[in-house]
């Protein structure tokens, strides 16, 4: 872990500035920000600990804990709400067992809620591992998480 | 360009030094203005916003924190307007209901004439007004808290939440918080703070715990001064 973080900093110059690229580039190799990663940065960029806590927690986009291998990151902006994205929350958290924000156990799933996607015309809309997905229904959404590999009861169970 | 500017303020003709902010320029003068999160110690913050004051912009007039506006030639200023009060009347609230207790909040929202605050209170204590992370930073020089989060869950906190290793236990946290919620407790040789316990050193002449022992090794790194001037206690040295 030290050598790859070392390549990150060193890769912008160890200058102070780019903190969050840095921490971008950190959480994209080692999927989330561990502690000893963040003591590492801050010793080597010499911030102090409590700053890159800081910056750390600021960004939603940044991850203390572990996250799953796949993404799940579903819009709850008001074209989403009003077309029924709140259902398919509830649907995919009784699917995976999890609350929006969490992580399934076996680190498969990370499923969060986002406010705006900025795609509205494409209601509910839910990206998964970067990807776009529009015009989600509850069967839509399961083939999307039997795709994962998640078993989901077919829809005629359902 | 001179070193000072000529400004007025509630119609008051006033010079202050260039680059002084508009609420150091307004103290100087005896003029009051609330304040909460500044202090003549620390680079300016503008967190409390009860330093409102308006400016005038030709016929237009804007509100500007003075404690992070500078000062300018020709600028007029008003401290208390109509529309400056019922902002800090809604800071104040605000601040009140998540610290309804403290004496120095309860002075400011009698001045302001607020009775009650109109907010249900979600009593945290801490106001956010960063005075003991930028004491940590700028004025100890060790930084070993911060804020941690955002928006309604932004708290002062560890790194980790996990007992601070910069920390030397020197209570300035606790002695700049201006609302007195930072627990700090020195009990048989002991400091508390930040939920982490800190060995008080001993006196060698009095026998009295005088300063946690991190504080002193910190001092004896930075000071340049004999290694034994900090084994005794000010009374003793």
């Amino acid at each position: 872990m030290q050598a790859k973080i070392q390549a990150i900093i060193s890769r912008y110059g160890s200058d102070k500035g780019f903190l969050v690229p840095i921490l971008q580039d950190v959480q994209r190799e080692l999927n989330y920000l561990p502690e000893d990663a963040l003591v590492m940065v801050s010793t080597l960029l010499e911030i102090p600990l409590s700053r890159i806590f800081e910056v750390a927690t600021f960004y939603k986009a940044f991850s203390l804990t572990p996250r799953g291998k796949h993404l799940l990151s579903l819009c709850l902006g008001t074209a989403c709400h009003v077309r029924g994205a709140p259902l398919l929350s509830g649907h995919i958290e009784r699917a995976l067992g999890i609350r929006p924000g969490e992580t399934s156990p076996d680190l498969e799933f990370t499923f969060e809620t986002v406010n705006c996607l900025g795609a509205c015309a494409l209601g509910p809309v839910m990206v998964v591992d970067g990807e776009y997905h529009g015009q989600l229904t509850i069967a839509k959404t399961n083939a999307i998480l039997r795709d994962l590999g998640r078993k989901v009861p077919s829809d005629e169970e359902a | 360009m001179s070193d000072t500017v000529t400004l007025k303020i509630n119609g008051r003709t006033i010079t202050a030094s260039a680059g002084s902010t508009l609420l150091a320029a307004a103290q100087s003068a005896n003029i009051y203005i609330p304040n909460l999160c500044s202090n003549e110690e620390l680079t300016p913050y503008g967190a409390c916003r009860l330093c409102m004051v308006e400016i005038a912009h030709g016929k237009r007039t804007r509100m500007v924190a003075s404690c992070i506006y500078e000062v300018a030639e020709g600028l007029e200023v008003q401290t208390v307007t109509e529309r400056i009060l019922n902002v800090r009347k809604l800071v104040i609230e605000l601040l009140l209901a998540r610290n309804p207790y403290h004496p120095r909040l309860l002075k400011i929202s009698h001045e302001l004439g607020v009775q009650a605050s109109r907010f249900k209170e979600d009593v945290k204590g801490c106001i956010l007004c960063g005075q003991c992370v930028r004491t940590c930073r700028e004025v100890v020089g060790v930084a070993a808290i911060g804020f941690k989060g955002r928006g309604r869950t932004r708290t002062v906190a560890t790194p980790f939440d996990k007992a601070p290793a910069d920390c030397i236990a020197c209570g300035s946290c606790a002695y700049i918080c201006p609302v007195k919620v930072i627990p700090l407790e020195d009990k048989n040789n002991v400091r508390t703070i930040w939920k982490t316990e800190f060995p008080m050193a001993v006196c060698k002449k009095c026998g009295r715990p005088f300063a946690p022992e991190k504080q002193l090794a910190y001092f004896r790194k930075i000071a340049n001064l004999p290694e034994n001037h900090f084994d005794t206690c000010i009374q003793c040295r």
